[in-house]
Order: structure tokens, then C-alpha cells, then sequence
């Protein structure tokens, strides 16, 4: 278990084992990678309280702020210092607190509560949309991201009570689709007529609490949920999951594809433990072996590297289990595909690496 | 002079004596006896008279000297008299032999010449023999001739009577007879058809056989004669030199078309025994003693008839085995139709008719395919059987399962407790039910290897049928269906949402491991026992059944617990999701639903009693129903944990929740539980527990919403503990649930905890 990290790049890593320790009782939920940074590796940690003002750490030029309590939600500005990328020691909480300048409020009181908001993953960052209820919203950004307006809607109809639980917008197709879960029910839709295209009835056992698209392959997802399972789909093929793990013993919370290596995927759970897969069968990676060119060169050396390589099966890396609470979110570094971060209930936030014999034996 | 030294009173040795003297005196001295040299010895040959006077004289007195003279004299007189008579009696013999000789003398002289006169007699009739012969010389040259020319005339006339008789039998159909007559006559024809008379009998003769062949085939082709007749014809088609080629095809194809006409009417039957449903025993039996024996018929008199044509055999093996072919395939098609499991011992005894007759065949035609095919039908019967077995019995699994589901489903509103029968009693009836179809089973199955059927002791049923067929294929296949079936309830209602009974799922459990512990073991042996299986190939370990039927049990009851927890889950989060927590009132009453979660949690309890053991607990602290959280318990405790609720002082809660954390134990909540009450129990627990934490943390609470909370763990914490084998599990998740809740107070200010126990108490 890493928890000192060798720096081998310039930037600077943050304490590999950190809490959000802006307020004692900080309860944390939300976590996300700073997607349009590039250089340093930075991670946003969404806190849930009700007294204090909720913070956002580490912000990035952008984010999509996500709050369950609250039924609003808001695009907020970065601080223009931060965007210099200047190195900040995690020492250094006391000057920390720079304020987020508010951009806008997604004013959506008419549609109830909002689970979750989701921001174009290609083009100009001009579009948001917000799951609220039973409701998929669409909205336009102004020029300044100042003023937000909804372009589109879609309402979720049937029996009972129905409530988003999670939702994806998938970065293939032109940005053309999202995918929703709600109760036990996966459903894509077309954001273009703003109609469902396809709907994975009981994809799980019970609630399906995250999803995510594969980098790679534009019609496998990942869905996790409170079955302890973690389903894959194709959904051009809809009536069986192409395949399942079932390793966590609770809920699993949070799914997540490496955006580089689409074999890699960390599922976080509130069994406490964050798992590392390999899933290399099911990945955009040749499964079996290629052999390269300046493989062929030495040969002797390469067959037994051959050998060693070969076990490279569908398999568990590494399961973490530095939490103490309920592991809601993990995220992989927008920066380094080789990082990433989880974050519990008691606001702790891991920040691990990918373990160096799996980083070369991919990469070479 | 002898006499006159014996003692007088040695009469009875006297005469021996008188032997051995004669004997001394004709030379013929007896050995051994040692001649005494004493010349005092009177009867010795040394005998010397001076001395024996002298020896007398000086020994003897007077007196004495006296007797010994006057018996000396008497021995001398008697010797005397004997030495007469000896002379007189010699005398007389020799007179009477002469007197013989004479008279032989005389006799001889007739017999001299009477045969004299003998032999003249000879020589006349000698003389008179050799004259008659040599009168009778002519006459006996002339009567053997004669008696030659009268055998050559009735030959002859034979002959030329040839034709008309031919006729005749013709006529009378007697060709059995024309056939020999014409056998007779041909080579006497044959030798003299140079001559014009001789060649018109011949030719009529020709005229009238061709005539009668004519017949003979016309006969032949008709078929409608007996396999008999038929034989008889081809017999006397063949003295006539008719080719045998061609009579064998024609045989064989009258043979063929009646055995066809056999098979027609099999089929006509075996459409009809699906109409009429006669069984198969009927059937085989027809087959038998139609096809079969006629076959044999066949057989046999094809090879009376065609013993001589070798090469022809070949031909009666491709007959024989295209016809077999045919009535196999029937026999098998009628096999199929034998779908009913009921009575197996019908279809064993047809199966052993059928093989048995078989067998005739095989000893007709010893190099037959036919036999051997019959055999192989009867062993794919036996495996068909099998696997219909195996079904027969998945099936009456499935029913039975089906029956304790209604069972299930029935009693709890409908009907009174006592009516429907209990969990246990559901299982003891379940796994006999299971049992006695087992072995029903294979008391049937064991039919196939009895001692007095024929193909018992083929080495198919002594062997591979026993370990591969009846012990793998169908007792192991079925245990193996048993816990695969239980592993199917797992996976399809863990997605379909929970469509078995729980209960089910438990007597399912209790069963595997019943399976596990001693039924697996059992049935087993009594499969070993009842086939004296023997291993030739490598069989399935008991070992590996007991494994997997305990993986199968494991799953089950997990799968219980999760079902189990799900359920009281669901009420728990359904509870906590659908109120508004902020402004709810002043708690008063513990929520039903929790009332509800402990009732549930009982009948669980009570369920699972019935199957399960109790299992190990950690020892209860004493005061376990009346123990308080920590984070509000005593006062001296809430002096301490109270501020943690405002800003003042944030750090003391997670700083000591941390440190409890610290020391407390990971608790896996879906993991396998032990096969006892208690470990299943706090599975269940377990999971409901964890959601109703992970529920509250999504909600937002106002000051009542909390106390709400309070009270509700507080009732929990009343009656949960007992149910589990560690009452901490319980205490931890309890105080986690009220941390999380007062973490999403937006007034934290808690109970007071002696009112949330009066409220417990009431509720």
C-alpha cells in the first residue's frame, strides 16, 4: 500500500493520505478529478453539511458543484490565482479557504430535488445537465456562464415513485446520449429528442447506485449497485450483462473506468474498501498478447517475459483499506492515469497509485 | 534189523522208519541228517558187532544181558515176516503187467487193418467227384449268362417303362420319386445315346424332367407352399443341376419377401400398440416367434440346402443382417414408445426375450454381426432407461419442491398452525419422499443385472452399467441435479426479486447439508452394495458430492440471509426515505415499522430454530437489554459528547468515533454465515442494520427527527441483542445510525436517555 509517493513528476502530489480537514465534522460525499487540467493533479472534494457553508477543496476552473441536500445546484468560477497552478503545500489549510466565485444557480425548484449534475464531456463546456426526481434537464450556459437557461427536458413516466439515482453522459456519439439509473432500472436516452432508447429492466438485484461509460468503447458501461455487484453491459445486447463481479460485501457506491487504460476499474464501496480491477477482457486492449516489433529483437528475454505477462486474466489488483467509513466516491486523476483518489463518509481522502508492476506490464 | 533198536513201545514212528531205511538203501540219503559215526548204533551203517557185544558185555548185568537177547530175537523174527510179505506182494504185480502187455498186443492187430479199408474207400470217392464236376462244367458258363441278360432286360425295361412312369408321378406330383427315378436312369442315358432308341428315351425323358423342373419352379415361385415345402423343392431344383446362384437368390428372395411380410405386420402392430397401448412384451413376443424363428427356419435350411456352395454364405450374412437391420430398427422404435417409468420389469423381460432368441443365431450363423447388434440394442435400452430414470426422478424433485411450496404458501392466514405441517416435518417428508423414489428407482434399475436374465453377465452390465451407468449416470447425476437446482433458486431470485420462499430456501439448506452429513454417504453405499460396483473406471468421490451438496447449502442459506435482510431492508429504508425528518413532532411511540422489524426478526428466529441449531454466543453482559449508546448514555458520558453537537468543539466526535473505529472489528455484512441460528440471524441483522445507517445518512433530521432515532435504536437495542452471537455488532452499527443522524441534525440536541426508555418501555 502506497502511501508516500515518489515524486517523479514536477507537480506536486498532495499527501497521498489526507482528510478534509477544513472542519472537523466534515461529512464528504462528492469527489471529482479536475477534468481541464492537465498539469497538476488535482481532485474536488464535495462536502455535505447543513450548518456550515459546504466546500469545495482544491477547485479547478470549473466544476459541477453537487449537493444532496440541497435542491439547488450551481456552477461556481475557480479563483484565477489557482489557475497559475501554483504549488500549494496540503500543510497549509489555513490559507486554504479562497472562495469560489458563484457563477450561476440551476434554478430547478420546479423539479424537486437534484441528484446529480453532469457537464458536456467534449465541446466548450456549455451545456449541463441535471437529473432532478424523476427529471432529465438540459441547459444552456450564456457567454459569461452567468445566466443558465433550460433548452430541454424529459420526465421519466410510470408506477410508484420514480427518482434518478445516478446518471452519465456518454463522451461517444457526439455527446448525443446520457444514460440514468433509477431503482433497479438502467435507461439511455437520446438527448437529441430528448426520448429513451434503451431501458436495462432489473439490471441489478436492487438499487443501481453509479455508472459509467467505457473511454473506448462506446457501447460497453460499467453499472454498480446495492446488490454488491458490479455489472458491465453492452447495450447494444441488453438482456444479460457481458459480464459481473460480485467482490465487494456491501454496496457499491462508485464505479470508475481509468480513462487511458479502460482495463483498469476502481469501484468504491460501504464495506469501507476500494477495489482496483483489471479487467482486461472485456477492455479496448488487444486481450491475449501482441507482440511488438522490438519485442521480436531479443527473443530469449521476451519469452520469459512472455510468460510472465501471460496471466494477465480478468483479475482484482488491489484491494484498499485505508477507510474507516463508507467509501462513497473514487475518481481517477484527470492528470495522471495512474492516480487516483477515494473519499469516505468521514471526509478522508486516499489518494493511491497504480502498483508499479501492473503500470509497466501495461505499458510495456 | 532196524526194528530191533527202536524201543518197543515207537510203533507209530515204526513205519516211518521203515521209509527212511528203504530210501537209505535205494541211495536216496536224506539231508541234514547227520549219519551217526557210533559203532554201538545198531541201525547205523558203522555198526560194528564186537564192539556192541564187548559194550554188553561190560555194561550190562546178567538179567539184563538176557532181555536184550530175547528181544533181539523178536526183532530178528519180525524183521523176518516183513521181508516175506514185501516178496509175495512184489511177485503178484508183475505177473498181472504181464498179462496186460499181452492183451494190448492183439488189439492192436485189428485196428491195423480196418484202416486199411478206410482208405480204399477214399480213393473211390475221390475218383467219383472229379468225374461229375467235369460233366457239370457247360451248363453252369450258360446258366451265369443267362441270369446277366435277365438283370440287363429288367434294366432295360426300366428303361423304356422310363417315360410313362415319369408321367405318372408327374401326374400324382410324386416328384420326389421322378427326381430319383431320373437320377437312376441319367447316366445309363447318358452312356447309350448314341443309339436311336435309347436317344428317344433319353429325349423323352428330357421332354418330361423339363416338364417336371418346369413344375418345380412354377411351384418354387409361387411361394405360397411352406417354408417346407419350399426347402424340399430347392432340394429336388438342385438334384435336377438347376444353378445354384441363381436357386439361392430365388430362395432367398421367397425367404425375403415372407420374413417382409413378418415385419409388415410388426409395423402394423407397432402403429397399433400406440392406438391399443399393448405392451411391449406382446410385442416382442410376436416379434420373436413371427420374424425370429422364421429367420432361424431360413437360416437353417439354406444351410442344409447350400452346404456345398461355400461362397454362398456371404450371401445369407448380407440377408440375414438387412432383414435383422430392419426388424432392430423396429424393435427400437417400439423401445422408444416405452416412455412410462412405471413398471420397468415388463420391458426387462421383453428385453430378455428378445436377446435370448438372439442367441439362436448366433448359434445357426456363428459369425453374425446379428447377435452382437441385438445385444447393443438392449444396452442403449438400458442407458435410454436411465436417463428416462434420471428425468422421471428431476421431475418428481421438482413436484415434490412444488408441493412444499404450496404447503408453505397455504398455512400461515388459511388455515389453523396444527393443520399444515411444519417446517421439520416438511423436511423429514421431503427427504423420504426424495429417498423412496431413490431406491423405488433402483430396485427397478437392479432388474436389468438379475442373475436369470440372459444379458445380465454381458460385460456392459456387469460393469460400465453398474458404476458409469446406474452409479454415475443416474444416483450421482441426480445428487449433482439436487445442488444444482438449490444453486439455481439462489441465482434467479437474487435477480427476479425474491420469487422463492424464504422458508424454502432454508429447508433447501437444511437438506443439502443433511446430504452432506449422511444421505450422500448412504445412498451411495446402498448403490455400491445392491450393483457390487466395481470400479474400472474412475468414479466420483463421495468426498466431492459431499463438497458441493455443502457449497450448495452454503448458498442457500447465504442466500436466505440476504433475502431474509432485504426484506426487512426494504421496511427500513422505505421508513426512513418516504418521512419528512424535519418536521416530524415530538417522538412519543417507537415507529411501528420498528415494531414490525422485531416482530419479523422473532418469526425469523423461530423459523430458523426449527431447522438449525442454536450455535455459540459471546457471553451477554448482564444488563444487555438495558444498555445505552454511548454517545448519549450516561451523564458523565454526555457531559463529554453533548458539545460535540455544536461548532464549539467539532473534533471530539470523529476523534472518538475514529478511535472506536479503530478498535472495533471490520464487519463484513454479506458474509457467509455458519450453518447455526445465531450466525444467520446476525447476518440478517447485520444487513438490515447497515442500510438503515446508509439510509439515514442520505436524509436531513430536525431536532424530533433525531430524538425519533433515538428512540427507534433504543428499541432496537431492546430486543436485537439477543438474536446475535455478538451483542457489539449491534451497539456499533446502533451508535453509527444515531452519530449519522445527529451529523445531519440541523438542531442536535438529543434525549434525554431515561425518557427515551419510559418510551421504549410503553411502546
Amino acid at each position: 500500500m502506497e502511501r508516500c509517493f515518489p515524486f517523479q513528476t514536477s507537480v506536486t502530489v498532495y499527501k497521498a493520505y489526507t482528510r478534509v480537514e477544513s472542519d472537523a465534522n466534515t461529512i464528504a460525499r462528492a469527489l471529482t478529478a479536475q477534468t481541464a487540467e492537465t498539469d497538476a493533479i488535482r481532485f474536488l472534494v464535495g462536502t455535505q453539511s447543513l450548518k456550515f457553508d459546504n466546500q469545495i477543496t482544491n477547485e479547478p476552473k470549473r466544476l459541477s458543484s453537487e449537493n444532496r441536500v440541497l435542491t439547488c445546484a450551481a456552477v461556481w468560477r475557480m479563483p484565477p490565482e489557482w489557475e497559475s497552478g501554483s504549488h500549494e503545500s496540503p500543510d497549509d489549510s489555513s490559507n486554504n479557504p479562497q472562495t469560489l466565485e458563484l457563477l450561476c444557480h440551476l434554478d430547478n425548484t420546479a423539479h424537486g430535488s437534484v441528484a446529480c449534475v453532469l457537464w458536456e464531456p467534449l465541446g466548450d463546456g456549455k451545456r449541463v445537465i441535471s437529473l432532478a426526481e424523476n427529471h432529465v434537464l438540459l441547459w444552456d450556459l450564456q457567454e459569461s456562464s452567468t445566466k443558465a437557461t433550460i433548452s430541454s427536458t424529459a420526465t421519466l413516466e410510470g408506477k410508484g415513485q420514480l427518482k434518478f439515482t445516478a446518471g452519465k453522459w456518454s463522451p461517444h456519439h457526439n455527446s448525443t446520449q446520457l444514460v440514468t439509473a433509477n431503482d433497479t432500472a438502467i435507461r439511455g436516452w437520446d438527448l437529441r429528442s430528448m426520448s429513451q432508447i434503451y431501458c436495462i429492466e432489473n439490471a441489478h438485484g436492487q438499487l443501481v447506485r453509479d455508472l459509467d461509460f467505457n473511454p473506448n468503447k462506446q457501447y460497453y458501461l460499467a453499472s454498480c449497485g446495492d446488490d454488491c455487484k458490479v455489472k458491465f453491459w453492452d447495450v447494444r445486447h441488453i438482456n444479460e450483462p457481458v459480464k459481473c463481479l460480485e467482490e465487494h460485501s456491501h454496496w457499491v457506491w462508485s464505479v470508475r473506468y481509468n480513462h487511458s487504460h479502460d482495463q483498469l476499474l476502481l469501484t468504491g464501496s460501504s464495506d469501507s474498501r476500494v477495489i482496483l480491477s483489471n479487467m482486461v477482457s472485456i477492455s479496448s486492449e488487444p486481450f491475449g498478447h501482441l507482440v511488438d516489433d522490438d519485442d521480436l529483437s531479443d527473443n530469449e528475454e521476451n519469452q520469459q517475459e512472455d510468460k510472465g505477462k501471460e496471466p494477465l486474466q480478468d483479475s482484482i489488483i488491489a484491494t484498499y483499506e485505508e477507510h474507516e467509513d463508507s467509501v462513497y466516491a473514487v475518481e481517477w486523476s484527470a492528470a495522471d492515469p495512474w492516480l487516483f483518489a477515494s473519499l469516505s463518509y468521514d471526509g478522508r481522502l486516499v489518494i493511491n497509485r497504480v502498483p508499479r508492476a501492473l503500470k509497466y506490464r501495461i505499458l510495456l | 534189523m532196524s526194528s530191533a533198536t527202536t524201543p518197543p513201545d515207537s510203533d507209530p514212528t515204526g513205519r516211518r522208519q521203515v521209509h527212511s531205511m528203504l530210501k537209505l538203501y535205494y541211495g536216496m540219503n536224506e539231508e541234514g541228517k547227520v549219519e551217526s559215526l557210533d559203532p554201538c548204533d545198531i541201525n547205523g551203517p558203522h555198526f560194528d558187532p564186537e564192539v556192541y557185544l564187548n559194550k554188553l558185555r561190560k555194561e550190562c548185568s546178567l538179567g539184563e544181558l538176557m532181555d536184550h537177547e530175547s528181544c533181539t530175537v523178536k526183532q530178528i523174527r519180525s524183521l523176518d515176516s516183513d521181508m516175506q510179505t514185501l516178496v509175495y506182494e512184489n511177485y503178484n504185480k508183475f505177473i498181472s503187467a504181464t498179462d496186460t502187455i499181452r492183451k494190448m498186443k492183439n488189439d492192436f492187430k485189428k485196428m491195423e487193418d480196418e484202416m486199411d479199408c478206410l482208405s480204399a474207400n477214399m480213393a473211390a470217392i475221390t475218383e467219383f467227384s472229379a468225374h461229375i464236376s467235369g460233366t457239370l462244367q457247360d451248363q453252369h458258363a450258360q446258366i451265369t449268362k443267362l441270369s446277366g441278360v435277365h438283370t440287363l432286360l429288367r434294366k432295360l425295361q426300366f428303361l423304356f417303362e422310363l417315360p410313362a412312369r415319369l408321367n405318372k408321378c408327374l401326374e400324382l406330383q410324386a416328384y420326389a420319386q421322378a427326381v430319383s427315378a431320373h437320377r437312376r436312369a441319367r447316366c445309363v442315358l447318358q452312356q447309350y445315346s448314341h443309339m436311336p432308341s435309347f436317344r428317344g428315351i433319353q429325349d423323352d425323358c428330357h421332354v418330361i424332367m423339363e416338364q417336371l423342373a418346369q413344375q418345380l419352379r412354377q411351384k418354387f415361385r409361387d411361394g405360397g407352399s411352406s417354408a417346407k415345402d419350399l426347402s424340399e423343392c430347392v432340394e429336388l431344383l438342385l438334384q435336377l443341376d438347376e444353378p445354384a446362384e441363381e436357386l439361392c437368390d430365388k430362395f432367398l428372395s421367397h425367404a425375403q419377401s415372407r420374413l417382409e411380410a413378418d415385419l409388415q405386420g410388426l409395423e402394423a402392430e407397432l402403429i397399433d400398440s400406440l392406438v391399443t397401448d399393448t405392451d411391449i412384451l406382446e410385442f416382442i413376443d410376436r416379434g420373436c416367434n413371427e420374424f425370429v424363428s422364421n429367420l432361424c427356419l431360413v437360416i437353417a435350411s439354406y444351410q442344409e440346402l447350400f452346404i456345398n456352395h461355400p461362397q454362398e454364405g456371404e450371401l445369407l450374412h448380407v440377408f440375414v443382417d438387412t432383414l435383422a437391420a430392419r426388424y432392430f430398427s423396429l424393435v427400437e422404435r417400439r423401445i422408444q414408445e416405452e416412455k412410462g417409468v412405471g413398471d420397468n420389469s415388463l420391458l426387462v423381460r421383453a428385453l430378455d426375450r428378445f436377446h435370448r432368441r438372439l442367441q439362436a443365431i448366433s448359434k445357426l450363423l456363428p459369425g453374425s454381426a446379428v447377435p452382437s447388434q441385438g445385444t447393443e440394442i438392449v444396452v442403449r435400452a438400458a442407458r435410454e432407461r436411465i436417463k428416462q430414470y434420471l428425468s422421471a426422478l428431476q421431475t418428481f424433485y421438482h413436484d415434490s419442491l412444488t408441493d412444499v411450496r404450496q404447503a408453505l404458501a397455504a398455512p400461515r392466514g388459511a388455515t389453523s398452525k396444527d393443520a399444515t405441517p411444519s417446517l421439520p416435518e416438511l423436511l423429514t417428508s421431503l427427504s423420504n419422499f426424495i429417498l423412496n423414489q431413490l431406491k423405488s428407482v433402483l430396485a427397478s434399475v437392479h432388474l436389468f443385472t438379475a442373475k436369470d436374465i440372459t444379458f445380465s453377465n454381458k460385460p456392459y452390465f456387469k460393469g460400465e452399467f453398474c458404476s458409469q451407468g446406474v452409479r454415475e449416470g443416474l444416483v450421482v447425476s441426480f445428487i449433482k441435479f439436487i445442488c444444482q437446482s438449490s444453486r439455481q433458486y439462489c441465482e434467479s431470485a437474487g435477480d427476479r426479486g425474491g420469487s422463492t420462499p424464504p422458508a424454502l430456501l432454508l429447508l433447501l439448506s437444511r437438506l443439502c447439508l443433511d446430504y452432506e452429513t449422511s444421505t450422500i454417504s448412504y445412498i451411495l453405499t446402498l448403490t455400491d452394495e445392491q450393483f457390487l460396483v466395481q470400479h474400472h473406471t474412475p468414479v466420483t468421490p463421495v468426498t466431492a458430492l459431499c463438497a458441493e451438496a455443502r457449497e450448495a447449502a452454503q448458498k442457500l442459506l447465504n442466500h436466505y440471509v440476504k433475502v431474509q435482510g432485504l426484506i426487512i431492508s426494504q421496511m427500513l429504508r422505505k421508513s426512513v426515505e418516504t418521512r419528512d425528518w424535519v418536521n416530524t413532532i415530538e417522538p412519543r411511540n417507537v415507529r411501528a415499522v420498528m415494531k414490525r422489524v422485531v416482530e419479523d426478526t422473532t418469526s425469523i428466529d423461530v423459523q430458523v430454530g426449527l431447522l438449525y441449531e442454536e450455535g455459540v454466543r459471546k457471553a451477554h453482559s448482564s444488563d444487555s437489554s438495558k444498555r445505552t449508546f454511548s454517545v448519549y448514555s450516561s451523564s458523565r458520558q454526555q457531559i463529554r459528547y453533548a458539545p460535540s453537537y455544536t461548532p464549539s468543539a467539532p473534533m471530539d466526535t470523529s476523534l472518538l468515533s475514529n478511535i472506536h473505529k479503530l478498535f472495533s472489528e471490520r464487519i463484513d455484512i454479506f458474509s457467509p454465515v455458519e450453518f447455526n441460528k445465531v450466525s444467520v440471524l446476525t447476518g440478517i441483522i447485520k444487513i438490515s442494520l447497515k442500510t438503515f445507517l446508509e439510509c439515514v445518512r442520505l436524509r436531513t433530521f430536525g431536532r424530533y427527527g433525531l430524538q425519533q432515532i433515538q428512540v427507534d435504536c433504543h428499541y432496537l437495542q431492546m430486543y436485537l441483542w439477543r438474536f446475535v452471537s455478538d451483542e457489539n455488532l449491534v451497539h456499533f452499527l446502533l451508535d453509527e445510525i444515531v452519530g449519522s443522524a445527529a451529523h445531519r441534525c440541523l438542531d442536535p440536541s438529543p434525549m434525554e436517555q431515561s425518557v427515551i426508555e419510559v418510551i421504549c418501555e410503553r411502546g
